[in-house]
């Protein structure tokens, strides 16, 4: 291979940096107007900010009562990437250990919802929800998002554990532990790598989701950041700094986050989907 | 049932069914119940309110007659052929760029892959501003500032354009995750298949096209699956950018099937478009499965 950083890598350095600088102009935009008051953005919008303002930021957080969306948001992501690791774990290990037409059948069964675009059951789940008196509320989204996303999460979990050797739950049970104590505390913690490709593939989905929340939370106190920053944006839609300090607020929280965990993401995103 | 061979003595160590249990009943009140029902209203005229009766394919028939439907199968096409092919001809020319042994590798892919972990509406929202119709703003604010002030366009006003336009952005956000998938790819190609191509004298070209290429089958196959489902899919980027125009420009399944539920409470048409759409996505994924699978090869 081409080991020396000779004119070719540098001509090719050169390029990709053009490329990438290219491709963050909407970025700048981004930031730059939301440095700026209204005069500003009217007279030279592209403009470097000369003086900057940070007043959009505070106004867009309060005028979006951005602060409870952040928590609605948590609270719905958090909660609902646990369950799925629960329920898709302990799904996932019958399914991988139960090498029989049960196991198989129940594979398939879940692989089609993979297939399944959720809006086939879109008007009945959402009848359903209403029925339940769960429209606007954290429950019927999590409820949602526990079904929803199991296919993928089960899909994952299974091709881990049916790579992996049954020797260490076998010893525990033959050691007189009972099966939720084996798979507790031998077979899930061995578990690791993929629960971290599940718990970042899916929570990544669920914080940036729009379609279903703006159906079931419109409106409501617990409306998530995308359903609350969509209904700013039509508010304010002239006011561009403001807009789009809103949209930097919006986007801040998932990006630090990844930026921190880069390496994990990025292996998650590129790994989980190998099957 | 364990199997015979296994034996009774094997029974005891294979977990219990209902470990299984929570989630097929999750998964049977969420996805599995409502998808079935789904399939049964779309073959009748229910409107959310009062009795329905079944019409038949009447639903279907009306798909084909009613122009923002029929536009709308033909922009999901079109869509998703785009997206599939320029952003993971775009993908791969980045993963390739960043495998190579430049400086800024690291730090480029942070930056090609960061938009695709921010929400699609808020990357619209971004995007209707650098599609902003005044010449001084976003795109064109640049385009007249490198002096190409004819190229100037109202990038999501135009019908032509408009879709195009939703296909750029949705490209811009995602690239970078085809590119990680190439990239993961490019790294279990072993150095040794390529030094022994360029002992046997192999140029660039010669080592991509025979050595790297034929190895990547499996990265082509996620990438062209994945972009075909979320093609065929793509809801949150046309909504909150068009909304679907101009006119009936930028429609498609995702949005035509919103509406009639939720703005004209045409249940039943809503869940016939909805059926299309699930028919579409698995008669694509079988395909694209068998043939590209078929042309995965082993070290």
């Amino acid at each position: 291979m081409n080991l020396r950083y000779g004119f070719r890598t540098f001509a090719l350095e050169m390029l990709m940096v053009v490329v990438a600088v290219a491709f963050l102009f909407p970025v700048y935009a981004l930031i730059t107007l939301s440095l700026k008051d209204p005069q500003q953005i009217a007279a030279s919008p592209l403009a470097p900010p000369t003086a900057p303002t940070f007043g959009n930021f505070a106004d867009a957080w309060q005028r979006a009562s951005f602060g409870s969306a952040l928590l609605n948001s948590t609270l719905i992501t958090a909660v609902s990437v646990v369950v799925l690791i629960g329920i898709g774990s302990f799904a996932a290990y019958f399914i991988a250990r139960c090498q029989t037409r049960l196991g198989y059948g129940m594979y398939v069964l879940f692989l089609l919802g993979i297939v399944l675009p959720f809006q086939l059951g879109m008007i009945p789940l959402f009848t359903m929800v209403d029925d339940a008196g769960l429209l606007g509320t954290y429950q019927g989204m999590i409820v949602f998002y526990s079904g929803i996303q199991l296919p993928f999460t089960i899909f994952l979990y299974t091709g881990f554990i049916r790579a992996l050797p049954s020797d260490y739950a076998d010893a525990a049970l033959i050691d007189g532990a009972g099966h939720l104590r084996a798979f507790g505390q031998v077979v899930f913690p061995l578990l690791r790598p993929v629960t971290g490709t599940v718990l970042i593939l899916n929570a990544v989905f669920i914080w940036n989701d729009f379609f279903t929340p703006l159906l079931y939370l419109g409106g409501s106190a617990q409306e998530t950041i995308p359903v609350r920053i969509f209904s700013f944006v039509g508010q304010y839609v002239s006011d561009y700094g403001l807009v789009f300090a809103g949209l930097v607020l919006a986007a801040l929280p998932i990006l630090a986050i990844f930026l921190v965990l880069q390496k994990y993401v990025i292996k998650g995103f590129s790994s989980g989907l190998k099957g | 049932m364990p199997t015979k061979a296994r034996g009774r003595s094997a029974r005891f160590l294979l977990p219990p069914w209902w470990f299984a249990a929570p989630a097929l009943l999750v998964y049977a009140v969420v996805v599995l119940y409502p998808s079935g029902a789904g399939v049964v209203y779309a073959f009748t005229d229910w409107s959310g309110i009062g009795e329905k009766s079944f019409v038949g394919f009447d639903n279907f028939g009306k798909l084909w007659s009613d122009d923002a439907a029929r536009g709308s199968l033909l922009n999901t096409f079109l869509l998703t052929v785009a997206i599939v092919v320029v952003q993971n001809g775009i993908g791969l020319l980045l993963a390739l760029g960043v495998h190579a042994r430049i400086r800024s590798r690291a730090l480029l892919r942070v930056i090609f892959f960061a938009p695709a972990v921010v929400s699609p509406v808020m990357v619209a929202f971004l995007w209707k501003y650098v599609y902003n119709p005044d010449p001084d703003a976003g795109l064109n604010g640049i385009l007249g500032a490198l002096g190409l002030g004819s190229w100037r366009q109202d990038w999501l006003g135009n019908p032509d354009l408009a879709l195009w336009s939703v296909a750029m952005m949705v490209i811009w956000q995602f690239a970078g995750y085809s590119m990680v998938i190439f990239l993961a790819g490019l790294e279990s190609v072993p150095d040794n298949l390529h030094e022994a191509a360029m002992i046997d004298g192999a140029g660039p070209w010669q080592r991509f096209r025979h050595v790297t290429w034929p190895l990547l089958a499996p990265a082509v196959t996620v990438n062209v699956m994945l972009s075909t489902i979320g093609g065929l899919k793509l809801f949150d980027q046309v909504y909150a950018a068009t909304n679907g125009g101009p006119g009936y420009a930028s429609e498609t399944l995702s949005t035509v099937l919103y509406k009639q539920a939720f703005v004209f409470g045409n249940f039943g048409y809503s869940t016939a478009i909805a059926l299309v759409l699930a028919l579409f996505v698995a008669a694509v994924s079988l395909v694209q499965i068998h043939f590209l699978r078929g042309r995965e090869v082993t070290l």
